[in-house]
């Protein structure tokens, strides 16, 4: 790794040694949701439970009778891991368990489409789970179709580029927000160290916590394996994914500035899922991504 | 302690009695103080348990199957809409092999609204793996939660417990409260082998190849055939312990009779009065009662009904295209018998309209005065 090819690398990366991602998980090459969930875990230790619903990650962790991590696994239904999270966490408290962590982990299809009701219903409620949405902005396990968390104009197999997805993308940390809840932050993979210290953190926090990782599919954005790490670095860098978090719905702090500032542009042009984008369409992302960074700073008293 | 209360409490007070350890339920008339009072006694103390008050019924279900996966005894209460709605979960429950607990109390299912009692909505569940009791009064109801946790978890399968809306749910009976320290006798408490576990990693629930699913579909269905079993000595050893005894399958005067009705439910009290009638009238006819439909007690439906003439199933539900649910199984019931009296399928009393002494009598009399019955379904008192 060098300066020039990861632009903004702090060298001296410390991560926790311990693996409880196993060798032999199913993910495809340059999968960021793999990773994702291999950082999470180095974070939160051995005492976790997992609740997975339908996914990338159902298959990621590997068919009956295997299993790619070390901790328990439930595997739920599509819309109900919010639900099931707090079934797990009653059960908990009931038996004298209190010391474990409990954590959801969806894909962005099972967090902002399906599984809100039930994600709403058990933040409102301040269960004490750590729900955790990978999102890699379409539902990529069934073969790239559009999700209300795809990015606007985006091509997926059920917004063609003829008619790309005409909504922008939906603001999942600002409705978790609204609900009050005691932490809700991003993170990405080409930050390790913010991810890792927002995981740790949010265990330290008793009640309802929510982490959006964006979480790079090659297959699904169109995009080479080898540029997963940078697609995040620029989507943090060009303001399309910036970093913060949210405590009590109320306190927003960036806690990674983008450094160097790149336009959108940068961070499409890795991507053939916006190859069709006009240059029209591009400042019209601009425009969009730079609103949207104005609200960030203003929610963040800058 | 006996004390008066409605169907519904008594489904609290068994569920209390069993220990519940957390509870996931969502408001839905004539569920709804079944769930209220389980609140009260978490909130008096009188009940350690945690209580989920979750945004839907999917979600209660969801819950339930978190909490039970984790080791802990889970319980719920629903009806109608709320249970159609949880459908996906109670498929989820009983495959994962979740002894969950519910209450169901029978519900029209809309459209136009109903509140008022049919079996519709529970029928439609009897593919999902579930073991499946229909009470038909109140101190039935709560000795049935007992014995459904103790079959439930022996089996591991998930048990509802069904009772019918206002005819039983809001009506007040006498019921014998046993005592606390008796249940625990008889229901330990629930220490699943398998669990999510931090000490003792496992995934649960993961895609499941061709090469193993067929065996694991061949487990659940091994599991409900012993559940019959299961459930029968259940009774037993509640009969010995607290005095009361209910049968999966009961035969009622039946010494002799030419005519069986086949009930479940309230209408099985109503048809208690119309066969005492009869009898005293000198008419050969008995009753017998399906208490048990999930494992369909299929052995104890050809001993109580193959020496009959004929044969009329009270069916206040409808399969749509087919006939009443309990006549369907009936009839599937006594192919495996070397006698098959005709089968007379009564569809009658659907959204709750009232089935009284009269409504039997006619009934009864329909049966006598038949070799066969006329039509596949024959509709007792509907306005064409």
């Amino acid at each position: 790794m060098n300066e020039e090819q990861f632009p903004g690398h702090r060298p001296n990366l410390v991560l926790p040694p311990e693996e409880y991602l196993l060798p032999g998980h199913v993910a495809c090459p340059g999968c960021g949701a793999s990773l994702s969930m291999r950082y999470a875990l180095k974070a939160l230790g051995r005492k976790t439970i997992v609740i997975i619903p339908a996914c990338c990650w159902s298959i990621i962790a590997g068919p009956f009778p295997y299993s790619s991590l070390e901790m328990p696994i439930y595997h739920t239904a599509f819309e109900t891991t919010g639900a099931v999270a707090s079934g797990v966490r009653a059960a908990l408290k009931v038996l004298g368990k209190e010391d474990i962590t409990v954590m959801g982990w969806a894909g962005d299809g099972g967090t902002f489409d399906i599984g809100i009701q039930a994600l709403s219903g058990a933040v409102e409620r301040n269960e004490d789970f750590i729900y955790v949405c990978y999102d890699n902005e379409a539902y990529m396990n069934t073969g790239i179709q559009r999700s209300s968390a795809t990015p606007w104009l985006a091509w997926t197999t059920t917004t063609p580029t003829a008619h790309p997805k005409d909504e922008p993308k939906k603001d999942i940390v600002g409705i978790l927000a609204a609900h009050r809840i005691p932490y809700a932050a991003t993170a990405t993979i080409g930050y390790p160290e913010d991810l890792i210290r927002k995981f740790r953190k949010a265990q330290s926090i008793r009640g309802a916590k929510f982490i959006h990782l964006l979480s790079p599919c090659p297959p699904g954005w169109r995009s080479e394996a080898s540029d997963s790490i940078r697609l995040t670095r620029l989507a943090v860098q060009s303001k399309v994914f910036p970093l913060y978090e949210v405590e009590n719905g109320r306190s927003y702090t960036i806690t990674v500035w983008p450094d160097p500032e790149v336009p959108v542009r940068e961070y499409l042009r890795l991507q053939g899922r916006f190859r069709h984008l006009t240059e029209e369409q591009v400042e019209m992302v601009q425009a969009e991504v730079d609103a949207n960074w104005r609200l960030l700073l203003q929610r963040a008293g800058r | 302690m006996e004390k008066v209360i409605t169907g519904n409490y008594a489904v609290s007070y068994g569920a209390k009695l069993a220990r519940a350890q957390v509870i996931a339920a969502y408001p839905i008339t004539p569920q709804t103080s079944i769930i209220e009072k389980l609140a009260a006694f978490c909130a008096d103390g009188e009940l350690d348990a945690v209580f989920i008050k979750v945004e839907s019924e999917h979600s209660a279900m969801a819950a339930c199957i978190g909490a039970s996966a984790t080791g802990a005894r889970a319980f719920t209460a629903t009806s109608g809409q709320g249970l159609l709605l949880m459908h996906e979960m109670l498929h989820w429950a009983a495959g994962g092999r979740h002894p969950v607990v519910m209450g169901a109390v029978n519900r029209g299912i809309a459209p136009g609204w109903s509140v008022w009692t049919e079996q519709s909505d529970t029928l439609a569940q009897r593919d999902t793996g579930w073991i499946q009791y229909y009470c038909e009064s109140n101190q039935e109801v709560l000795d049935t939660v007992i014995q459904a946790f103790k079959v439930a978890e022996t089996v591991l399968l998930p048990a509802m417990v069904v009772l019918d809306a206002f005819v039983l749910s809001h009506t007040s009976e006498v019921v014998d409260i046993p005592d606390q320290a008796e249940v625990d006798a008889y229901l330990p408490p629930f220490r699943p082998r398998w669990k999510l576990d931090v000490d003792d990693p496992h995934a649960f629930g993961a895609l499941v190849t061709p090469n193993e699913w067929f065996e694991l579909r061949y487990k659940i269905q091994q599991a409900m055939q012993e559940a019959l079993e299961v459930a029968r000595q259940a009774d037993e050893e509640f009969g010995r312990r607290f005095g009361r005894r209910w049968g999966v399958v009961e035969s009622y005067r039946m010494e002799g009779a030419e005519v069986a009705l086949v009930t479940s439910s309230t209408i099985t009290s109503t048809a208690r009065e119309v066969v005492d009638a009869m009898r005293q009238e000198g008419i050969p006819i008995g009753l017998v009662k399906v208490r048990l439909f999930r494992p369909f007690p299929v052995p104890d439906i050809i001993e109580a009904l193959s020496a009959v003439d004929k044969i009329a199933v009270l069916d206040r539900n409808l399969t749509f295209g087919q006939c009443g649910v309990f006549g369907e199984e009936i009839k599937a019931a006594l192919y495996d018998s070397p006698r098959r009296p005709p089968v007379f399928d009564f569809v009658l009393g659907l959204g709750g309209r009232d089935v009284t002494p009269a409504t039997i009598r006619q009934v009864a009399e329909y049966t006598l005065q038949h070799e066969t019955p006329e039509e596949r379904i024959i509709w007792v008192g509907v306005k064409r």
